[in-house]
């Protein structure tokens, strides 16, 4: 896994629903290609699709991907390449879908008052620390569980889980 | 421990939790609702060939049931060849309803037990002391492989619930009033338990509206204490076998705070927030297009009794359309058996299959730019309903019916008899 992520920054506000960043009304697709055509298109930056850059990192307030279970939300920024969630909070489904599908979602705290959009910014999540590369706003950032990284570090849960089955480590 | 905690510790295999620790524990229900065929795709791209626990695996039709379009029925159509291929018959086809209504009608949500469905209101099967969680597709699928998956042990915030309710005023309007006041992410990671005296009152109905909307909190499940009416109700199932722990005395909850339900006044989450929750008397007059009626929240048999006797020999208003979508098959059943649909239908309502129907925004009465529609269920986002522009607002079912009635936003207080 990469652990130096650097990129550009997308900034949204508190409690971004999963109807902002993929609304119900594209929930019937199942493909990757098709679900990130509409990344952040019920937000008021629709055009994010349009700006984003392959591992540029999205900036949130807090509870980021409140709202319903939907995957999409996660795969619809995996499929754009964000190299990273960065927010005050967030909320626990959207939490536990990016990290199995090996997007970081961290959470560091003053994040949103600091970071203006299409600032330069770097996640080094081995000295667990964030830089904004265009003001200079340095901060540490919250650990993830030892469980967490673990899963993160394959790259995901699906590349985990396939190294265990065909290790026979998990029977069915 | 929490009574939660030893929960977890029982499915974990091991003797003690702690909050904040990451446990693996076996899954007693693990529901897949339609809208996540991914959780199909996952499975196999995760190298999965049988389901562990194919008889603990529940699908649901209910978000396009029955479908509106053709990807939807294509859906459908590779949920049932997978339901077939893997052994897995408890496929819920489209004559059931809300997954976790239907969860709750079968009996499965009860003490003891892990029930996860790839659906964010799973917190409610903690009324019947179960512990209830959303997860996404692929979190379901590495159960499907392997029967367990990780959880938080969550903090526990308990909310305990004094006086009584005035006449008119109800559970929706409770849980309504903390949300407003705790807001949308003061519960995230966390537990939120009911309890005190007036919850002794509440039906089961009712604690399932509650926990329903903690999700709306952010929290991870929620709880209320089994007690006679659990197993009252559990027992009407037939179910009779199951443990129920206790919180020990020493237990430290992260908050415990407590609301006088007398003071509740009908309320209203206004759009475009649940959040936004204020008293309804400031909205009264606002004209409503849509009233629905329908959803896990908010489309139970109590539901359709309170509407149906606000209702009963009258007519909705000329430029009002009332949606009354019972949660469940078996919830339009016995709303039948018991006239309500009659009343309703007569009072000129539209009724709707049983499903997520507009809750979801997908099908069976989205409304327009502009348009007003008073909700029991419990999301207003902008778009959730169908237009972008439409203006959500949530209420208690008698506070719907009310609106349906009057064409406005009215005070339910005047229409239910005390
Ligand atoms: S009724 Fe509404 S809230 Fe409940 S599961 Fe269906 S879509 Fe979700």
């Amino acid at each position: 896994m990469e652990t130096l992520r650097t990129g550009q920054a997308h900034v949204f506000g508190n409690n971004i629903d999963t109807d902002q960043i993929y609304p119900a009304r594209f929930i019937e697709y199942t493909e990757e290609a098709d679900i990130k055509k509409y990344a952040m298109a019920g937000s008021d930056n629709p055009d994010f699709v349009q700006e984003t850059q392959p591992g540029d990192l999205i900036v949130a307030g807090t509870n980021f991907g409140c709202g319903s279970s939907r995957e999409h939300a996660a795969i619809t920024l995996k499929g754009n390449q964000v190299g990273a969630v960065v927010a005050e909070s967030f909320a626990r489904i959207f939490f536990r879908n990016a990290i199995n599908l090996g997007i970081p979602v961290i959470t560091c705290p003053g994040v949103h008052a600091h970071v203006q959009a299409g600032d330069r910014l770097q996640l080094d999540l081995k000295a667990g620390e964030f830089r904004d590369l265009t003001n200079g706003w340095t901060a540490p950032v919250e650990p993830l569980d030892e469980y967490i990284m673990n899963i993160l570090s394959h790259g995901g849960i699906k590349p985990l889980m396939r190294a265990l089955t065909s290790q026979g480590k998990v029977r069915d | 421990m929490h009574a939660i905690e030893k929960l977890l510790a029982v499915k974990a295999g091991v003797d003690r939790v702690h909050a904040g620790q990451i446990v693996n524990c076996d899954v007693d229900v693990a529901g897949i609702n339609d809208l996540y065929y991914q959780t199909v795709k996952s499975f196999y791209e995760m190298g999965g060939k049988k389901v562990k626990h194919p008889d603990d695996v529940q699908i649901f039709f209910d978000h396009y049931a029955p479908c509106a379009t053709v990807i939807q029925a294509e859906d459908h159509k590779k949920f049932r060849a997978f339901a077939h291929e893997q052994g897995i018959a408890n496929l819920m086809d489209v004559n059931q309803g809300v997954c976790h209504q239907v969860v709750v009608d079968r009996g499965l949500a009860k003490p003891g037990e892990i029930v996860v469905i790839t659906d964010s209101h799973s917190t409610m099967h903690g009324a019947l002391g179960a512990f209830g969680t959303g997860v996404g597709a692929t979190d379901l699928a590495t159960i499907l492989i392997t029967g367990k998956l990780w959880f938080k042990v969550p903090e526990v915030i308990r909310i305990n619930l004094t006086g009584r309710l005035q006449p008119g005023v109800y559970a929706k309007d409770v849980i309504l009033h903390i949300l407003g006041d705790l807001k949308a992410d003061h519960g995230i990671y966390k537990a939120i338990e009911f309890a005190g005296p007036a919850l002794t009152d509440f039906t089961i109905s009712e604690r399932l509206a509650l926990c329903n909307m903690t999700t709306e909190m952010g929290a991870a499940t929620s709880y209320i204490q089994p007690d006679d009416r659990t197993r009252a109700f559990l027992k009407s199932k037939g179910v009779t076998d199951y443990p129920v722990y206790t919180t020990d005395a020493d237990y430290q909850y992260e908050e415990d705070l407590t609301y006088d339900i007398s003071q509740i006044e009908p309320q209203v989450a206004a759009p475009a927030d649940v959040d936004n929750v204020h008293d309804l008397s400031n909205y009264q007059g606002i004209h409503v297009d849509q009233a629905y009626i329908g959803s896990c929240t908010g489309g139970r048999l109590q539901d359709f009794a309170i509407a149906a006797k606000i209702l009963k020999g009258h007519h909705i208003a000329p430029d009002t359309r009332l949606i009354i979508v019972p949660a469940s098959g078996e919830v339009t059943r016995e709303c039948i058996a018991r006239g309500y649909i009659q009343d309703l239908l007569d009072a000129g309502a539209t009724l709707s299959p049983s499903g997520c129907a507009a809750c979801i925004g997908i099908h069976q009465g989205l409304i327009a730019a502009d348009e007003v529609c008073m909700s029991t269920s419990n999301r207003n986002f902008p778009g959730r309903m169908g237009s972008l522009k439409g203006q959500i607002y949530l209420a208690s079912p008698a506070a719907t019916a009310t609106a349906a009635l009057t064409g406005q936003i009215t005070d339910p207080r005047d229409y239910v008899e005390a």
